[in-house]
């Protein structure tokens, strides 16, 4: 079931559009905004509320890269796998992240503290290589700041 | 010299105020083109200033306003869409404007939405630019204060709201049918050209989808004219550019030059030369999809009619750097594999190709590859070219790779003879 607090999140968007369907994607965000990702339950409920099929909801949920069909831990480290990145060494940093959490790429510590996922190109080229843990930033990574910066995350 | 798109912006300090942004004579556009200019006297300055399309593709942007329909027939609804997608790799230009000086776009907006006499726009903003996000917000709502949006702005009657999405991420949101898709709420699969954007965009109404670098010019433009933007440029195609480079050179960055500053200038003087112990053996010029530069196109001066002559594409002027430290083939496969994960799928060259690609650079970077294999790689290189895939996605990918064949083929052949990678031991 979407909360009372989902429903009227997406009647907001909804209200910016000639029709409902347009604001999935908006509805989709706002779901995994509360619960953290987009359970099954949730894309029937979407596409109920919505006025689509679940299939269709699901098709555009599994389209996009920041909308996660699975559980994630509870902070997210993005490690951009990009040709800047990968120039300036972030497989040394992957490496160093893997050994230390004993987790790989898409896998979750089993404290669920930590999911690693690479992301293509971050944008900070100049600063390479870069990663994001939740919405921050950080860039000129060195495996030596990788434990301080894990530290900030519990 | 002049750079008009960067005079305001200091590296680490926070973005103009709308205020702060009207002391230094921003916004005095907005009075000029509201009050003193029609929609097509606009559209008849930037033609005439002859602004090419800061995405990629370089398409004029007079022309492109000068497609919508107007006249009492056609349709009322029309929207401005801000492409500030930005998912190329290599490429960090856009966050560097929206950053550093949010009003000069919002002033660039205001004013092409007027010139196609738009009431609603949309800044499309890639997922991963969190900071630009609450830079945005905040100016925008400024704007409003200002009086700048809204209803009636500046006593003129006209009418327009900026509206902010932020991506779900994912590369083919920046190709302008495939974002006009995900602002719809669907998938971001590009649509049959045409109709074009122009005539059938967002909701099948005309829309113009321009990049953040593209109108962000506007503003100067309306307040200097076109003779000024022209005689920015070291060669005909007018204005100035932000260039970048990223890879191993002693000074990586982002600069405004002259539109048509040489490779070499760049290279040598902005990003301060090759790091110690590094030799130059390459460049993309405009980020991930544009074929390699070599050694002896250092004196090119990059611009969309010169890079385009040498057989590659100036696309966002941000310039990946290949060294002799890293394996051109480990280079390779990482754009590939890239445009592969990003392949939207719609249709079977790219969707089927690309990941077949992928893998053969793969076998032959682990040392499996076979001297055939190059064939089959390069045989790709036509068949996902221009014409045979229904966007663009697949025809960039293969850049990199047709010309990373002709300039790296020993390196290639050094992989499958001594059946590893000879840079890693
Ligand atoms: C696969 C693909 C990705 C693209 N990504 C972007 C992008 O991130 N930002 C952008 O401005 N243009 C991008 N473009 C180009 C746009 O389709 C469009 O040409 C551009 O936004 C037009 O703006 P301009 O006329 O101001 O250059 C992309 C094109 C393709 C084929
Ligand atoms: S070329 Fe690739 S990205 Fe473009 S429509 Fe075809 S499958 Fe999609």
């Amino acid at each position: 079931m979407l909360t009372e607090e989902e429903k009227q999140e997406i009647l907001e968007e909804v209200k910016l559009y000639p029709y409902p369907k347009v604001a999935c994607l908006d509805a989709l965000k706002i779901v995994q905004n509360h619960r953290g990702w987009v359970p099954d339950e949730s894309i029937r409920d979407i596409g109920e509320f919505l006025g689509m099929p679940a299939d269709e909801v699901d098709g555009i949920a599994t389209f996009y890269s920041r909308i996660y069909r699975h559980p994630l831990g509870r902070h997210v480290i993005l490690v951009c796998d990009s040709v800047s990145c990968m120039v300036m060494g972030y497989e040394p940093i992957y490496d160093h992240l893997s050994q230390k959490l004993g987790i790989r790429f898409g896998e979750t510590t089993s404290d669920n503290r930590f999911t690693l996922l690479p992301i293509s190109c971050l944008g900070d080229c100049d600063h390479a290589p870069a990663m994001m843990i939740d919405n921050d930033l950080y860039n000129r990574l060195t495996i030596e700041m990788l434990n301080e910066l894990l530290e900030k995350y519990h | 010299m002049e750079i008009p798109l960067t005079k305001h912006i200091k590296q680490g300090a926070f973005p103009l105020t709308a205020r702060e942004y009207e002391k230094t004579g921003g916004y005095k556009a907005i009075q000029k083109a509201l009050k003193e200019m029609s929609p097509a006297d606009l559209i008849t300055l930037v033609k005439a200033s002859n602004l090419l399309g800061r995405g990629g593709a370089g398409f004029p942007t007079g022309v492109k306003w000068s497609l919508v329909p107007t006249g009492k027939d056609a349709p009322k609804q029309r929207y401005l869409i801000c492409n500030a997608d930005e998912m190329e790799p290599g490429t960090f230009k856009d966050k560097y404007l929206i950053e550093g000086n949010p009003h000069q776009l919002i002033a660039g907006m205001i004013i092409a939405a007027y010139a196609i006499q738009a009431d609603k726009a949309y800044i499309f903003l890639r997922w991963a630019y969190k900071k630009s996000e609450v830079i945005l917000r905040k100016a925008i709502a400024e704007a409003y204060e200002a009086g700048y949006l809204g209803k009636n702005i500046l006593g003129t009657g006209y009418e327009l709201d900026i509206y902010l999405h932020t991506s779900a991420g994912r590369y083919m949101c920046g190709e302008e049918t495939a974002l006009i898709n995900s602002l719809e709420g669907k998938r971001a699969i590009p649509r049959n050209k045409p109709p074009y954007p122009a005539t059938s965009g967002l909701f099948g109404k005309p829309t113009v989808v321009n990049n953040v670098e593209t109108l962000c010019y506007i503003p100067h433009i309306v307040e200097n004219g076109a003779a000024w933007f022209k005689s920015l440029s070291v060669t005909g195609e007018g204005g100035t550019k932000l260039y970048g480079v990223s890879g191993k050179v002693k000074n990586p960055g982002l600069w405004e030059l002259p539109l048509g500053t040489n490779m070499r200038e760049i290279i040598e003087q902005y990003a301060g030369g090759m790091m110690d112990g590094h030799k130059f053996r390459g460049a993309l010029p405009g980020g991930a999809s544009t074929d390699f530069l070599v050694e002896e196109h250092m004196d090119a001066k990059l611009d969309f009619s010169s890079v385009a002559a040498l057989g590659s594409r100036l696309g966002t002027g941000t310039m990946i750097i290949l060294d002799d430290k890293t394996c051109p083939v480990a280079f390779i496969h990482n754009l590939e594999r890239f445009f592969a994960l990003e392949s939207c799928g719609w249709c079977t060259p790219c969707r089927e190709g690309l990941p077949w690609v992928e893998k053969l650079l793969q076998s032959i970077e682990e040392g499996r590859g076979k001297p055939e294999n190059l064939n089959i790689l390069k045989f790709h290189t036509s068949y996902l070219g221009p014409g045979n895939t229904f966007c663009a996605h697949a025809p960039g990918a293969m850049e990199p790779l047709q010309s990373g064949l002709k300039y790296f083929h020993d390196d290639f052949m050094r992989h499958i003879n001594e059946k590893h990678c000879p840079w890693r031991s």
